[in-house]
């Protein structure tokens, strides 16, 4: 039950620091609060086997055994998000170093600019 | 056990790395690979079409495993049909990028279409969720590259939103087959179709749970309002001939939606009762509503054209929500004639911004060619709009038709119907804006930004009277793709060949083949 417990805490505290970061405006937060989000997913899916402690992943003759489904399902899932993290670093980086700003909503519409080029 | 069904898949896959590693610097060998490699595929769909246009279920076992234990391909009606138009829209929307020379302002173009394609492919052949999940990755990778592909400040921006909305979705996704698993034990969908369907009434806190993740990630996908904020900025700052391909992205999700909410969720399910059956509605209707207000309100006609897209997904929703064969139907009909007209829609875009300084809808001065492009722009704002003759007035009389006898009619009607007029309302002003004000600007020789493009490529033009041509054919040949979608859905709704071939055809580890070993 403790061990339950414990990682049922820590999925949450992931989630709701991720959910907290994702809604910030900046890149920087948001990639981190995206990569927290993956990291309780993570670990959400290998709890969805459930928990059996000391059990190897195959089936013997011993009574117990740990799912392993969830093992290989969380490696694929462990492999696309971190490539799906460092292709939105390069995208949010060049997009920074281009605008000089790293804010991820669209800017202001900017009246004036449409009635000058109408002119 | 026949192997074309993996083909859609195997083929961009290997042609993809071939261009990249083989023909990096030259940009004819890749055309050339890229336009055959898309016809291939065409043929190879329509070959599959037409297996299964019979009501054959195929199956394809990956290394032979049998169904709940490995990964399994499945081609019915409704994937193959969706195959078939997505490769059909990659072929025009090639042709219109090598024609307009998109493909040679970046780098990579054809591979990460070849890459594009095969996540698309894939999302609809496969038969278990977690591939599923796989094969949305795939494309969304691909996506993110032809979304950003020729740079700028502004795509770049609209880039990061894109991905990073994504991102979350795919999070989304995860939770969703975790809870899924935790509570059933399979992410095959005929075996998971089986087992929701044994759940017991007091423990339905885990599916239910999932039911509405997943419901949420493919909404994201087919940008239903509320999650539809990504869309306007990612489609109108995309390349044009992207935004075209990505026209058919919109519909992977409804697609999603429509398979796994009648096959594994169907409407009389009980323990996920009153979640999707109550709730989508009112989005699609939503959607649908701020969609079109969306083009009466837009200041550009990319803009305009991705507010029409979110407007014509509400009504492939609309349609979809009432989850009754007949919605279906013209959901299915629907959707082929919303992802042709959206692709032309950008596509002519794009023809209309290579004259001018930018796709703000105010008064410029004539330019050449613009006779012809006015003239695509009002054949495909017809077909947008809803109006007769062509197939999205067939279409929206379907969706009216199906929601007759549905108890929200009144909510459909008047919703259908006042945003179809506001819809031509908002293409009016912008086509009589761009192109029959422009007679009453006088030239200006001096102007400074004069814009120094040449009149589009005539392969442009070919490309969008392609798409057109497919509306008009789909418009003529209503009544056989109606009688066909009709058995499409009624397929949807009585899965029990599916899942009867997906479970006992034998492989290894199958039941059938144990007893043999025994």
């Amino acid at each position: 039950m403790g061990l339950e417990l414990l990682v049922a805490s820590a999925i949450g505290i992931l989630t709701a620091a991720g959910m907290y970061l994702t809604l910030r405006l900046r890149t920087f937060p948001v990639i981190m609060g995206i990569s927290l989000l993956t990291y309780a997913v993570n670990v959400f899916l290998f709890a969805s086997g459930r928990l059996t402690v000391g059990a190897p992943p195959i089936l013997t003759d011993a009574a117990t055994y740990t799912d392993p489904l969830p093992q290989a399902l969380v490696l694929t899932a462990i492999v696309i998000s971190f490539g799906m993290t460092a292709v939105v670093v390069m995208i949010a980086l060049g997009a920074y170093l281009g605008a000089g700003e790293d804010r991820v909503n669209d800017p202001e519409i900017n009246d004036e600019d449409t009635t000058e080029r109408s002119i | 056990m026949t192997h074309w069904l993996i083909a859609p898949i195997i083929l961009p896959a290997l042609l993809a790395p071939f261009i990249v590693l083989a023909a990096r610097h030259h940009i004819v060998i890749q055309r050339a690979f890229s336009v055959v490699g898309v016809l291939a595929m065409i043929a190879v769909a329509a070959g599959l079409a037409w297996e299964t246009s019979d009501g054959t279920i195929m199956l394809y076992q990956l290394s032979d495993w049998a169904a709940p234990f490995g990964i399994v391909l499945v081609g019915d009606r409704l994937s193959t049909i969706m195959v078939l138009l997505t490769a059909v829209l990659a072929f025009f929307v090639l042709l219109y990028a090598i024609g307009s020379k998109w493909d040679e302002r970046g780098w990579h173009f054809h591979a990460l279409f070849q890459f594009q394609l095969m996540g698309i492919m894939g999302a609809f052949l496969t038969g278990d969720l977690f591939n599923l999940f796989v094969f949305f990755e795939v494309l969304l990778i691909a996506s993110y590259g032809l979304m950003i592909h020729s740079g700028g400040d502004v795509r770049l921006r609209a880039g990061v939103q894109y991905v990073l909305f994504n991102l979350i979705g795919s999070t989304l996704f995860l939770f969703a087959l975790g809870a899924i698993y935790a509570q059933t034990g399979t992410l095959n969908m005929a075996d998971l179709a089986a087992r929701v369907a044994l759940i017991d009434a007091g423990d339905t806190v885990g599916i239910r749970l999932a039911a509405v993740l997943l419901l949420l990630v493919f909404a994201i996908k087919a940008a239903i309002v509320p999650l539809h904020f990504w869309l306007p900025s990612s489609y109108a700052e995309a390349p044009a001939p992207v935004a075209a391909l990505f026209a058919i992205m919109t519909k992977v999700g409804a697609y999603a939606i429509i398979r796994v909410y009648t096959m594994i969720f169907p409407p009389d399910l009980a323990v996920t009762s009153g979640l999707h059956t109550t709730w989508l509605m009112p989005a699609a209707l939503a959607s649908l509503a701020v969609g079109m207000i969306g083009v009466l309100a837009a200041r550009k006609l990319d803009r305009l054209v991705a507010f029409s897209v979110i407007g014509s997904m509400g009504m492939v929703m609309v349609a979809i929500a009432m989850f009754t064969p007949a919605g279906i139907t013209a959901a299915l009909y629907y959707i082929i004639h919303s992802t042709l007209a959206a692709a032309a829609l950008f596509l002519i875009a794009d023809l209309v911004r290579s004259g001018r300084a930018d796709l703000s809808l105010v008064a410029m001065p004539p330019v050449a060619g613009a006779a012809l492009t006015s003239a695509l722009f009002f054949v495909a704002a017809i077909a947008m709009t809803g109006l007769p003759p062509l197939s999205g007035f067939l279409g929206k009389l379907m969706v009216l038709d199906a929601g007759f006898e549905t108890p929200n009619a009144t909510w459909i009607w008047a919703v259908v119907l006042c945003s179809s007029l506001i819809s031509i309302v908002g293409f009016a002003r912008a086509g009589s804006t761009l192109f029959w004000k422009a007679k009453s600007i006088p030239v200006d020789p001096d102007a400074p930004d004069a814009p120094a493009d040449p009149a589009p490529a005539a392969l442009s033009y070919v490309a969008v009277g392609g798409l057109l041509c497919l509306l008009v054919a789909h418009t003529i040949f209503a009544g056989p793709a109606y009688s066909y979608m009709e058995r499409t859905s009624a397929d949807l709704f009585d899965p029990a060949p599916y899942d009867e071939k997906v479970l006992t055809t034998p492989g290894k580890l199958s039941d059938a083949t144990k007893e043999e070993e025994h």
